[in-house]
């Protein structure tokens, strides 16, 4: 009875996956005019009716008001939830940032040690090799996500994420490897410290704290919507170097 | 089609919730739950909501599904000493 449960529960899984994928039209069929991405960068995520969109019916589009390539109004983040995370609401984030810092804190003081604890066994030779061949790959997507985050959806958080896996991979395939103390602490400490320090340039600069001082430039450009990229950029990296040094202590133990 | 789709996620991620309850193992409740991450993905991305989908993706579904395998075997690993 059991086994009849879970063919079905796999069964319904494996339907969901293939519906969804189904549901993506074919190669060079794409209506570019239909895509979130599009939505996002013509800044109008609920113009188009939703309940009509769910039902695969046509989409009356109303008419954008910030159109790609077009100079920057206000701020010049294509993604509008970047603009208010990183530009409007940038102190939350800063707040969002300590809380993550404070729960890392916790984990270093239970769990932190100074030696690579070792479970003496080989991995296997499948995640060996796929491991070299992969690391670089997400490390790759890691950063892209977080030095888009202006232009796609994504940021700092899930960028950084990434990064971390690809150090927990190389945890789970290599059994010496051990990343140092001192490397993520001092990126960590420094990106830490750039963000306010970019805060800080703002009330000098701009008169209050995490002012936009840099010029906007084009809608849709890597480089635009002024200081975002490099407060994400600055995320990012400390993300990344917090969550792998959360990953070093989950895998060290104490001397002796 | 859509909405018959959310309506299945939205059953998959119930189910998968009751089992994460109900599992007699910690593994497998582990495992439950990270079913329910990942079915939430497709609800964020069906919803239009791709910031969080990514968000949930890396960290919901990955991160801290291994942290909680992780810590899951070094409680073992102490419990045999």
């Amino acid at each position: 009875m059991r086994r009849l449960y879970a063919i079905l529960i796999a069964a319904a899984l494996v339907y969901m996956l293939i519906s969804f994928i189904s549901t993506v039209p074919g190669y060079g069929k794409v209506d570019l005019k239909e895509r979130v991405s599009d939505a996002f960068l013509s800044k109008s995520v609920n113009a188009q009716n939703a309940k009509a969109w769910m039902e695969g019916k046509a989409i009356h589009r109303q008419p954008a008001k910030e159109i790609y390539g077009k100079k920057a109004k206000e701020e010049g983040s294509a993604n509008v939830v970047t603009s208010i995370v990183v530009n409007y609401r940038s102190f939350d984030t800063l707040g969002e940032v300590t809380v993550l810092f404070t729960a890392a804190l916790g984990v270093g003081l239970i769990l932190g040690g100074s030696r690579r604890k070792r479970y003496g066994r080989e991995a296997n030779f499948v995640l060996r090799t796929s491991t070299g061949i992969l690391v670089p790959l997400i490390i790759m997507f890691g950063a892209y996500i977080f030095v888009h985050g202006h232009l796609t959806p994504g940021g700092g958080f899930p960028g950084g994420t990434i990064i971390a896996m690809a150090s927990l991979l190389l945890y789970l395939s290599d059994e010496k490897f051990f990343l140092s103390k001192a490397s993520t602490g001092v990126l960590e400490g420094s990106m830490g410290g750039a963000y306010v320090i970019i805060g800080l340039l703002g009330l000098a600069i701009g008169g209050y704290f995490l002012y936009n001082f840099l010029p906007n430039g084009v809608v849709g450009n890597l480089v635009s919507a002024g200081i975002v990229p490099l407060v994400y950029i600055a995320i990012g990296l400390k993300v990344g170097a917090e969550l792998s040094g959360l990953v070093t202590d989950l895998h060290s133990e104490k001397e002796g | 089609m859509m909405n018959y789709l959310i309506i299945l996620a939205g059953a998959m991620m119930i189910v998968a919730a009751v089992f994460a309850v109900e599992a007699k193992k910690i593994l497998d409740a582990v495992i439950a739950m990270s079913v329910v991450s990942l079915v939430s993905v497709f609800l964020f991305i069906a919803m239009r909501a791709p910031d969080v989908a990514i968000t949930e993706a890396s960290v919901g579904a990955g991160l801290v599904t291994a942290v909680f395998l992780v810590s899951l075997f070094k409680m073992k690993g102490g419990d045999e000493q």
